[in-house]
């Protein structure tokens, strides 16, 4: 038997992040009363990771670790646009764990811890990477959740979470393994081949395959596979909330796709299927239930719920009655409105967090009433964001909702985009009454608002970069298309 | 001169200028910020005027185009021009707009310069919803206009102003939203072409159309708007504060009937032709119906949002008769209405300043007090009546002679409005200005000052001007509307 060394080189980004976890660690364990330090060196780990992906050249798709690796512009764009949300996150919720003496290494720790499961999952090209992956991500969020120990409501959330995070994973394994039985491959370019010389028993492929709907649909958060997203969301801190509603969306955006376009594109037909009936439920459920809420994390969640199913409709569209022509327009649809969705949620939880202060959490939807007397300039923000997830021009929100539909129409599923845009007036209602107690009510409490300065600063980037993204939305239509083109030809 | 970018200025000279007015801040600039924003407007009407002085009547091609690629991948383009039945609303809109900076001028005196932006933004929006030619982009306008209404209905309208901001937004949301879907489908129809010229060309079955038509209407039949999807119209105007009702009368309520011949005629004209029935039959409703019910109205902006949906109704009417003067005689009401009814918010406006009631029964005998003002509002409710010699009765004459063209009893019925009219706009005129002085505060009324003078008086001068003459409107209109006809005339099944 003679052993070959792996090529190192297309992991380079994963090698490095690992490293500074250990590096976070020992200075969590022996420079514990630098407070600084953990922060910083997690936003130089990101940093440092970001220059090592746009700079270490590689050919367009190359594998490594036998196969079980793919570096490829479709991962790469994933990866940059994960590093930019991470840092955002940690960057907004900064303040809000000093203010309430969580602000401990660890924390720091698991975030990187997560970020590398992140980077895994998007770049897996095995079923095994990916789920090695996907329990990085996961287990650092659990941790994360639970992390203000005193709290009653977040551990409850930490245990429900974990739970249902552990029943999907053992649903995914359980597909997965389904898979392995049927194709015997786990690397998704064999699976792919045994699919396309339709060497596969076809009835255990397809049995599978409802597994691993089933866990994809948990970790995307959609009906009916949802349950645990408001509950969780309401109940973690919310720098933590932040956290899981923000960069593993795109984590999970890439696992779908790995899965679903990269593997199992023969299935098509047969997922697609699924993915209307879960988008449909989504985009339902989602939208109507977000009116009822007065906690505006809560709200919020269901809202994700909805747009998670706006987003699965651009992958429904992808194959029409065998034809493929549409599948790069629709996919880059998708991966465009997931990336407009992180910058959204981000800029939205952002100012829940930017509210907040010392002994007072901004959870209540009234608690940004009269916003615009306290700070016309954070108001403005937030109505931009409110304005872009209601899907109004000229925002980011809007070109995501017109290109998805955009792919649905081609696809000839007429229905499904009026249904979808019918939905969306429904789900106006809620974003417009934020801007309405902004605007229109008087303030409950005249406090000033509070924050650092950088975050105030990123605050104001993240609203105008949806206004900006939105007059000019060509770049990253462009981007999201070349990476896929890239990765799937 | 011809080489400026003229369509583009005149977009985004009030939206840039909107955000710098905004830029002023809190209300201790407020003298500057009503300064800039009144700069800015007149800047805004400034670029619109070389339009008028530099089109040519005698072709319906689309002029002072602009073009440039805006989202490649989709082929959208921000392609801009204006033809004979744009060109006057673009103009229209910019001199509203410096009307209302006026308007508001001292009226409004909490968050000064949210207010004149939201106002300068909206003029720039409505401005690209006219001469936009890529439905995209006409969709990206048609739909951020809602935004600085919701909030100019909500900060500083009435009571029931949550209410109605809401209701206003959810209302033309539920209905844009229904025609993003046909513009998508007509996108994948004409081979990735979001061109509305193109489209104007493009062969559609009958089917389709129809699908079409129906989800156009609901753009804009909510938007006209016509009967029975007024309902939000009487509640936004009642709470919005006169700025907010004059662009909503004068300019908002354009946009629906505007798309109706950008869109609904040339696009799906066979569908349109067999829908008219269903149209012209609503539209009469709107005169008949709606007008009875303004005749009951105890409350005066009510009263005039009521006449404003039945003149509306008389415009839907004009284009479905498909003539010359049916269309035409529409819309010389659409630019005659946004004259008059914004003259008559701002009547009303000047009143509730000095009363905060709008309601009929609180006045009585207001010529007694405030002489000047009772000559203007006068004028205007006879306009409003439609009065031979103002701008209000041109376009009704036109329509309803296009109406005996076209049957009759259709005729007979349009021309109740001439009746109906007068009574509710002379009644409430009655009631309100004749009589003794009804009550201690009116007593007190002082007339009107001389901004409030000034802006009244260049609004008669404007219905009186169109009312003698209107050759410079219609000459404008005419070869645009010709065309319509042609095309409209040949089937594109």
């Amino acid at each position: 038997m003679n052993f070959v060394v792996p090529d190192f080189y297309p992991a380079a980004a994963e090698i490095f992040v690992a490293v500074m976890a250990l590096v976070i660690m020992l200075a969590g364990a022996f420079a514990r009363s630098v407070r600084w330090l953990a922060y910083t060196l997690t936003q130089l780990t990101l940093v440092g990771a970001a220059l090592i992906t746009i700079f270490v050249p590689s050919v367009d798709v190359s594998y490594t670790f036998s196969g079980m690796f793919v570096s490829d512009l479709f991962g790469n764009v994933l990866k940059l646009l994960i590093y930019l949300a991470v840092g955002v996150a940690l960057l907004y919720g900064r303040g809000y764990l000093a203010d309430r003496r969580m602000e401990r290494p660890e924390y720091y720790l698991l975030a990187v811890l997560m970020t590398l499961g992140m980077m895994v999952m998007v770049s897996a090209n095995h079923l095994l990477t990916l789920y090695i992956g996907l329990e990085m991500m996961s287990l650092a969020l659990y941790g994360m959740t639970a992390f203000d120990r005193d709290s009653v409501r977040s551990t409850e959330a930490a245990m429900k979470y974990f739970v249902l995070g552990a029943l999907a994973s053992g649903l995914l394994l359980y597909g997965m393994s389904m898979i392995y039985g049927a194709t015997g491959a786990l690397d998704f370019v064999s699976i792919k081949d045994a699919l396309y010389f339709q060497t596969a028993n076809k009835t255990v492929l397809l049995f599978g395959l409802v597994f691993l709907m089933a866990g994809i649909a948990f970790k995307l958060g959609v009906v009916p596979f949802h349950m645990w997203v408001p509950d969780v969301y309401q109940g973690a801190p919310t720098a933590v909330t932040l956290l899981i509603a923000s960069a593993p969306k795109l984590a999970a955006f890439a696992m779908t796709m790995r899965l679903l376009v990269f593997a199992l594109f023969e299935l098509a037909e047969q997922w697609q299927a699924m993915l209307m009936f879960l988008a449909v439920l989504s985009i339902i459920l989602g939208n109507l239930a977000a009116i009822a809420q007065s906690n505006i994390k809560r709200m919020l969640a269901y809202s994700g719920i909805s747009h998670m199913g706006f987003m699965l409709l651009g992958l429904v569209a992808g194959v029409v009655s065998g034809e493929t022509h549409n599948a790069i327009t629709a996919y880059s649809a998708a991966m465009f409105y997931a990336v407009a969705y992180v910058l959204m949620s981000l800029a939205s939880f952002g100012m829940v967090l930017l509210l907040a202060r010392a002994g007072f959490e901004a959870e209540e939807i009234d608690d940004f009433k009269g916003l615009n007397k306290r700070s016309p300039w954070f108001a403005a923000m937030m109505m931009i964001v409110m304005f872009s997830m209601a899907g109004i021009p000229f925002f980011i929100g809007f070109f995501a909702k017109l290109a998805v539909l955009q792919s649905v129409v081609a696809a000839g599923y007429v229905w499904l985009a009026v249904l979808a845009v019918v939905m969306s007036v429904i789900g106006a209602f809620y974003y417009l009454r934020v801007v309405k107690v902004m605007y229109f009510d008087a303030p409950a409490d005249d406090a000033p608002i509070h924050a650092p300065a950088e975050m105030r600063v990123m605050m104001s980037v993240n609203g105008l970069s949806i206004a900006a993204l939105g007059l000019m939305p060509q770049g990253l239509t462009y981007l999201c298309w070349i990476a896929l083109l890239a990765s799937l030809t | 001169m011809t080489d400026m970018p003229l369509l583009s200025l005149a977009i985004w000279i009030p939206i840039f200028g909107g955000l710098l007015v905004l830029a002023t801040g809190s209300d201790r600039n407020a003298p500057l910020a009503r300064a800039l924003a009144l700069l800015v407007a007149v800047a805004g009407f400034a670029v619109t005027v070389p339009l008028y002085l530099g089109f040519d009547t005698g072709t319906a091609t689309m002029q002072f185009v602009e073009m440039a690629p805006w989202i490649r991948p989709y082929n959208i383009n921000y392609h801009l021009g204006v033809d004979g039945i744009s060109v006057l609303f673009v103009i229209l809109n910019a001199f509203v707009t410096v009307i209302v900076v006026l308007a508001g001028w001292e009226v409004i005196r909490e968050k000064v310069a949210q207010y004149m932006a939201a106002f300068l933004i909206m003029s720039g929006l409505m401005n690209g919803i006219f001469s936009a030619l890529d439905g995209v982009l006409f969709y990206v306008f048609f739909e951020a206009s809602l935004i600085p209404l919701y909030l100019v209905i909500g900060i500083w309208g009435g009571a029931n102003r949550v209410y109605a901001a809401i209701k206003f937004f959810l209302y033309t949301l539920a209905g844009s939203l229904l025609m993003l879907v046909a513009l998508l489908y007509l996108f994948l129809q004409a081979g990735g072409s979001f061109s509305i010229l193109d489209w104007h060309q493009l062969p559609i079955p009958m089917g389709a159309q129809s699908l079409i038509f129906f989800a156009f209407l609901a753009a804009f039949a909510v938007k006209v708007p016509m009967w029975p999807v007024h309902t939000w119209l009487p509640d936004a105007h009642v709470e919005a504060p006169t700025g907010g009702s004059v662009v909503l009368a004068a300019i908002a309520l354009k946009l629906g009937a505007y798309g109706f011949l950008r869109f609904s005629l040339p696009i799906v004209p066979d569908a349109a032709q067999y829908y008219a029935p269903l149209l012209i039959t609503l539209s009469l409703v709107a005169v008949v119906y709606i007008g009875f019910v303004a005749l009951v109205q105890t409350d005066m902006k009510k009263l005039v949002a009521y006449s404003s949906i039945a003149h509306m109704g008389f415009v839907t009417l004009g284009f479905f008769m498909f003539n010359q003067l049916g269309i035409e005689g529409a819309l010389v009401q659409m630019i005659s209405h946004g004259f008059v009814s914004g003259a008559m918010f701002l009547c009303i406006g000047v009143l509730y300043d000095r009363m905060h009631s709008r309601n009929i029964a609180d006045y009585g005998g207001v010529v007694n007090k405030m002489p000047k003002f009772a000559a203007f509002f006068m004028l205007f409710a006879m306009a409003n009546a439609g009065l031979p010699g103002t701008s209000g009765f041109v376009g009704e004459f036109m329509v309803v002679l296009g109406a005996v063209q076209f049957n009759f009893w259709v005729a007979f019925l349009a021309a109740t409005t001439l009746i109906l009219g007068a009574a509710y706009s002379l009644w409430m005129y009655k009631r309100v200005v004749f009589g003794e002085v009804a009550n201690d505060h009116v007593a007190q009324l002082d007339d009107i000052n001389g901004r409030e003078f000034a802006f009244l008086a260049i609004l008669a001068f404007c219905v009186l001007a169109m009312g003698v003459y209107p050759f410079p409107f219609t000459e404008v209109m005419h070869a645009s509307v010709d065309e319509l006809l042609r095309h409209i005339a040949v089937s594109k099944l």
